[in-house]
C-alpha cells in the first residue's frame, strides 16, 4: 500500500485545525447517513406510490380485482384473473423445463469439472447467457422459436398460433437456467468435504453420495434458489410480451395465447386512457411489487441462513 | 457372492448412467446459446456498416440508421451512472462501516428485496414520478429508472469489497491520525477499488440491455435528442419497436441493433472479468 504519501501528510489531516476536523468528520458521517436513508426512501417510495397511484382501482373492485375474469377497458371493468393466470403458468412451466438443465450443469460443475476446458466453456457460457437481454431473447423467440413452435402445433392438430404460454415458457426457461444454476452451484459448494468423502469411504458411488448426501444437505439452498428464479421468472417483462400473444382471455391450454402481469403493463400502460385504467394497471404493478417482495424476502432468509455469497 | 458382484455392477451401471445424464443436460444447456448468438452473429452482421451506425432513422423503405439509439443508450447511461454512483458508494460504506446498527440492516435487506424487483414496476414508478409532474416522457426519467436498478449492485459489490479490505490498514491509517473520512476515503476505497469498479461496471452492462423500465420514461425518438426533458431512443427500445414492426427492413435493422447491444454489454462483461483477475490486490 503506497496510496497514502508523504505529501497527504502535509497537506492533510494534521496540519488541520481541531475544529474544522471535526466539522468535515460530521458532514462525512451524516452524507453516509443520508445517502442510507435515501435508499431507504426509494424503497419505501417505490412502495407508496404504487399504493396511492392503484388507490381507485382497490376502492373500485376491491378483491374482486384478481378473481375477475374481465379485462374491458372500453366497459371500464377491470379483473386481472386472465393476467395472473398467465404469469403463474408461464413461470412454473419455465421453472419445471428448467429444473432438470440448470440442476444438472450446477452439480457438473461443483462436482464433477472443477476445471479443464469443458467446465470452463460451461461456465463462461452460463455468463454469457446471463448476461443477453431480454429484449434480444424475446426477439429470437419470436423470430426463431415461434415458427418453430408454430409447426409443432400443426402436427399436433392445435390452432397454430405460435406465440403462447409455451412458447414463452421455453425463452424464459432459457433465461432463468444460467441464474438458477449459479445458484445451485454456489449452495452444492457449500457441502463439507469431509462429508462427501466419508461417503465414499463407506463405497459409495458418486451418485449414491449426490442423492444420499449432497442433495440432502444442500435442499434449503436449492429450493431457495427455485424460489429465487421463480421470481426472476415472475417479473420478466420484455421477452414474455413478445411470445405470449397478447390476449386478454383466459387461456384455455399451453398452446393458447395469453398476457402475464408483466406484458400487460408494458403493451397498454401508454395507451390506457382514463384514471380508472392507469390505475388498473398500477395495481398490477403493485401486485408484482408484492409477490416479488415476499418471495426474495423469503428466498434471501435462507440464502444468508446458510451464508451463501451472491 | 455373486448377488453381491451382480448388485455392484448394478450400481455402477447406475452411476454411469447418471454421469452420462447430467452430461448431456449440461451440453444441451448450451445449444440456445449458440442458437442465439448464431442468429444475432448472421443476420446482424448482414445489417451493419458505417451508414447504419453513423446515420439517423429513416421512413420504412429508406436505407437509415440507429445513430440516436446509440447516443441516446450512451446518454442514459451516462446520468443513469452519476445518480447511482454516488449514491450506491456511500450507501454501500455506510452498510458496512455501521454493521452493527439497525438502519444499516434494514438497508442491506431492502437493497436485496430492490434486485428482486421486476424491472417494468420501477418503469410505472419514474413515470409516476417524473413523467407525470413534467407531463412528457424524458430522457432524465429514463435514467432515473436505470439509476434505480444500478443501486443495489452496486450497493453490495461496494459492501463485499471494503469487507475484504483487513480491519488493519484501516486502523493502521487511524492510528497515524488520520481523519476518518480520509480513511475511508484515501485508504479503504483505493484498496476495494478493483471490486467496486467490478461491481459497477458489471451493473452499467446489466442496465444496458434493458427495454421495461424505459417503455414509459424514455420512450423513445425518431430523432436525435440531447436534451434532459425530451424523450429519447435507446438500443433496447429500437430492437423492440423494431422487432415487433410488420416491415422486413426494419427487423432487419433490428438484428443490427442486436448485434451492437451484445457486442457493448460483452465488452463491458470482458473489462470487469479483466479487472477482476489482474487488479485484484489480496492481503
Amino acid at each position: 500500500m503506497s496510496r497514502i504519501s508523504c505529501k497527504d501528510y502535509r497537506s492533510g489531516s494534521l496540519e488541520e485545525k481541531g475544529s474544522l476536523r471535526i466539522v468535515k468528520e460530521t458532514l462525512f458521517r451524516l452524507l453516509l447517513v443520508a445517502a442510507a436513508i435515501t435508499s431507504v426512501f426509494i424503497v419505501m417510495g417505490i412502495f407508496v406510490s404504487l399504493l396511492l397511484g392503484s388507490w381507485k382501482s382497490i376502492n373500485e373492485f376491491g378483491l374482486n380485482f384478481i378473481w375477475s375474469s374481465t379485462w374491458n377497458p372500453a366497459a371500464k371493468t377491470f379483473g386481472a384473473l386472465p393476467f395472473v393466470i398467465g404469469t403463474v403458468s408461464t413461470s412454473f412451466l419455465a421453472l419445471l423445463i428448467s429444473i432438470p438443465f440448470s440442476f444438472a450443469s450446477a452439480i457438473y460443475l461443483s462436482l464433477y469439472l472443477k476445471n479443464g476446458w469443458f467446465s470452463g466453456l460451461l461456465k463462461f457460457s452460463v455468463e454469457l447467457l446471463a448476461g443477453i437481454p431480454s429484449i434480444i431473447y424475446g426477439f429470437w423467440g419470436l423470430f426463431v422459436l415461434v415458427p418453430i413452435v408454430r409447426s409443432f402445433e400443426i402436427k399436433l392438430g392445435f390452432i397454430p398460433y405460435g406465440v403462447g404460454i409455451l412458447t414463452a415458457s421455453v425463452i424464459l426457461a432459457v433465461m432463468i437456467i444460467p441464474f438458477a444454476s449459479s445458484m445451485a452451484a454456489e449452495v452444492i459448494k457449500l457441502v463439507p468435504q469431509d462429508l462427501k468423502e466419508a461417503g465414499f469411504a463407506m463405497g459409495a458411488t458418486r451418485f449414491e453420495v449426490i442423492k444420499n448426501i449432497v442433495i440432502p444437505y444442500a435442499q434449503g439452498g436449492i429450493f431457495s434458489g427455485i424460489l429465487l428464479a421463480f421470481g426472476r421468472a415472475f417479473g420478466e417483462t420484455m421477452a414474455v410480451t413478445m411470445v405470449i400473444g397478447n390476449s386478454n382471455a383466459i387461456p384455455k391450454n399451453i398452446f393458447s395465447p395469453s398476457n402475464s402481469m408483466a406484458s400487460v403493463i408494458a403493451n397498454e400502460f401508454t395507451e390506457a386512457r382514463g384514471d380508472l385504467y392507469l390505475s388498473s394497471l398500477i395495481e398490477i404493478g403493485l401486485l408484482l411489487f408484492a409477490i416479488s417482495f415476499i418471495v426474495n424476502a423469503i428466498g434471501n432468509r435462507i440464502m444468508k441462513k446458510m451464508d451463501v455469497k451472491k | 457372492m455373486n448377488d453381491m458382484v451382480k448388485k455392484l455392477k448394478l450400481r455402477q451401471i447406475q452411476d454411469k448412467l447418471f454421469t452420462a445424464i447430467i452430461g448431456i443436460f449440461s451440453i444441451a444447456m448450451l445449444l440456445p446459446l449458440f442458437f442465439i448468438l448464431f442468429y444475432i452473429i448472421k443476420n446482424g452482421a448482414a445489417a451493419i456498416n458505417w451508414h447504419f451506425i453513423t446515420s439517423l432513422p429513416k421512413p420504412v423503405g429508406q436505407t437509415g440508421g440507429i445513430s440516436n439509439a446509440i447516443v441516446g443508450t450512451i446518454e442514459l447511461i451516462g446520468i443513469a451512472s452519476l445518480i447511482a454512483i454516488p449514491l450506491a458508494l456511500f450507501t454501500g460504506i455506510y452498510i458496512k462501516e455501521f454493521e452493527k446498527n439497525k438502519l444499516a440492516a434494514a438497508v442491506s435487506s431492502l437493497t436485496d428485496l430492490l434486485q428482486g424487483v421486476p424491472s417494468i414496476v420501477i418503469g410505472i414508478v419514474c413515470y409516476l414520478w417524473i413523467v407525470l409532474p413534467l407531463k412528457s416522457f424524458s430522457l432524465l426519467s429514463g435514467a432515473v429508472a436505470l439509476a434505480i436498478m444500478m443501486l443495489p449492485m452496486i450497493i453490495k459489490s461496494t459492501y463485499h469489497s471494503l469487507r475484504l479490505v483487513p480491519e488493519s490498514l484501516k486502523e493502521a491509517s487511524l492510528a497515524l491520525g488520520t481523519p476518518y473520512y480520509r480513511t475511508v476515503i484515501k485508504v479503504m476505497l483505493p484498496a476495494a477499488a478493483s471490486g467496486i469498479l467490478t461491481g459497477i461496471i458489471l451493473s452499467v452492462s446489466r442496465v444496458a440491455g434493458e427495454t421495461a423500465p424505459l417503455l414509459f420514461t424514455a420512450f423513445g425518438n425518431p430523432f436525435m435528442n440531447f436534451s434532459i426533458d425530451k424523450p429519447v431512443n435507446s438500443l433496447p427500445l429500437l430492437i423492440f419497436n423494431y422487432a415487433t414492426s410488420p416491415f422486413s427492413d426494419w427487423q432487419k435493422q433490428a438484428w443490427g441493433a442486436s448485434l451492437i447491444l451484445i457486442i457493448m454489454i460483452s465488452v463491458l462483461n470482458i473489462i470487469s472479468k479483466f479487472m477482476e483477475h489482474k487488479w485484484k490486490t489480496t492481503y
